[in-house]
């Protein structure tokens, strides 16, 4: 059925009534009714996590989660913003690590707890297989874990829903990291160009940026080559 | 024949060497053992109390897993194959479970919402099964190296063997480790603490308690004139291994003594190579003794 565009729906954000327009992401549909975001608003394009949103549908005894710039409003959705979410983030020395099971076991734990409910792969808007790659962590395939959660954007919903308390995002972090240093290593192209901006390649371009007006910049930045 | 195979956390971690020399003897027996494209933990026996629901959730879920794999043909066989004693027990007792209680089934089925639901078609089978079921003269055919003069000790441990009904074998009185290692040409030696405690997870908090137990079980292979203990647990192969480092500091005149997985001497009566008996993980050293066996 095509929606008519002038088409008003109800939502509650944090509990008060708002009528909207039905085609509107959560997030532009808060805004139509007056909020301002100073958190939980970042790219707006589905990229960044910083809109990480949890909301019930009318009659559901279902808790979703979506990012807010991604997802349209249903009739009777009861919002809530999760604009922050509290994590421990341990502080490592990639250098001194060992891509195995150990590794994600000092520094998180709690990661041995997991039950394996899946109520963090349910959470997740970027449909990762969020378990899996906790389980494939815990059992050292560092290669697995990294692969299963390069999508991930941080946004925090798995480790809001977890039972177990673990914080999966910080999991994969560290198992792409784990991935990259240990298992790919360092890539000649990336190598090449750290040595060529070492050896001051760039430095004149540089200078020259440093120096143009607001406008010309603009100019230069429209008309900048993009690679692929 | 492809059937699927569940190693389990241990067997990717700290023994690796029953991994290798499960998969590589499995086939040449030609039995390919297909991991299961997506697991998580076996759950481990304490997700086996009677009204803990949420924990019945990863043994369950990995036997869909095999559902799945048998739906898309990556399989011909509904029975997983597991070498950990712990996964073997905690995944068939779970499996039986999700057989006799429809009401736990619907607890969990409601839980798992749009998840495939498990069926109870599949079915736990523990590698030595497997061989058993075949024939035990498939492996003696198979041998090219018989391990000759070899002092086996067999040792089963606790989780292969108990509960009753759910046991590989004979609780009382086993006997399928021998009839294999037989079959491979090795000279059993018979202890009669073979399924006694070897400490299990005492390890971790209370060493000592793992290193008297452990003792006694290898001081009996030892004085029965025994080259090296055969286990097929890792847990077991931990505690009567590496353990011996704390066995010795508590009991001076114990003198170490090789425990390998019943695989690494099935890979090596295979005439496989040091990739897949894996020899080197083993802490005591086998290959001294082989080498004096003149196997290696």
């Amino acid at each position: 059925m095509e929606k008519n565009e002038s088409e008003m729906i109800t939502i509650y954000v944090m509990g008060k009534k708002h009528l909207v327009p039905a085609d509107l992401t959560i997030m532009k549909a808060m805004e139509y009714a007056g909020h301002q975001f100073k958190r939980g608003a970042g790219c707006r394009g589905g990229f960044c996590g910083a809109c990480a949103t949890i909301y019930r549908t009318k009659g559901s005894y279902k808790l979703q989660g979506a990012l807010a710039c991604q997802k349209i409003v249903e009739d009777g959705m009861y919002i809530a913003q999760i604009p922050f979410c509290p994590a421990e983030k341990k502080t490592y020395d990639i250098g001194e690590l060992r891509p195995e099971a150990n590794t994600f076991l000092e520094y998180y734990p709690e990661i041995a707890r997991c039950l394996s409910c899946n109520t963090c792969t349910k959470a997740c808007p970027q449909d990762i297989q969020v378990m899996d790659y906790v389980q494939a962590a815990l059992r050292g395939d560092v290669e697995e874990a990294a692969k299963l959660s390069f999508d991930c954007l941080s946004c925090g919903l798995c480790a809001v829903r977890c039972p177990a308390e673990i914080v999966p995002y910080n999991i994969a972090q560290l198992a792409r990291r784990l991935y990259s240093r240990y298992v790919v290593g360092p890539t000649e192209h990336v190598l090449n160009r750290v040595e060529e901006v070492e050896a001051g390649d760039f430095d004149a371009e540089i200078e020259e940026l440093k120096g143009l007006e607001t406008a010309a910049l603009r100019e230069r930045y429209n008309k900048r080559e993009m690679r692929v | 024949m492809k059937l699927p195979y569940y190693p389990g956390c241990t067997l990717k971690t700290t023994a690796k060497s029953f991994d290798a020399s499960t998969v590589a003897s499995a086939q040449a027996l030609g039995i390919e053992l297909v991991e299961l494209p997506r697991w998580n933990c076996c759950g481990t026996v304490h997700a086996l109390a009677k009204d803990d629901v949420m924990h019945y959730l990863a043994p369950i879920r990995n036997l869909v897993r095999v559902e799945q794999m048998n739906d898309e043909g990556l399989v011909d066989d509904n029975r997983v194959v597991t070498q950990c004693a712990m996964c073997y027990n905690t995944l068939k007792r779970a499996n039986q479970s999700a057989k006799e209680d429809p009401e736990k089934m619907t607890k969990i089925r409601d839980f798992m919402e749009k998840e495939p639901n498990y069926r109870g078609s599949a079915e736990v089978v523990h590698m030595l099964e497997v061989l058993k079921k075949d024939g035990f003269e498939k492996v003696s055919d198979r041998v090219e190296k018989p391990l000759t003069g070899l002092r086996v000790a067999p040792y089963y441990g606790c989780l292969l063997l108990r509960p009753r009904g759910f046991g590989i074998d004979d609780p009382d009185k086993p006997s399928v480790m021998e009839d294999l290692l037989g079959a491979l040409g090795a000279e059993i030696v018979d202890i009669p603490f073979k399924s006694k405690c070897c400490g299990a997870y005492h390890t971790v908090q209370m060493k000592e308690v793992a290193a008297d137990l452990s003792h006694r079980i290898l001081s009996q292979a030892a004085e029965a004139g025994a080259d090296l203990v055969a286990t097929a647990c890792p847990l077991c192969e931990y505690n009567l291994g590496d353990r011996q480092k704390e066995i010795k500091k508590i009991f001076r005149e114990f003198e170490s003594i090789p425990v390998v997985y019943y695989t690494q001497l099935m890979a090596l009566a295979f005439g496989q190579g040091e990739e897949a008996t894996m020899f080197g993980e083993n802490d005591p050293d086998p290959r001294p003794i082989l080498k004096e066996r003149g196997l290696i």
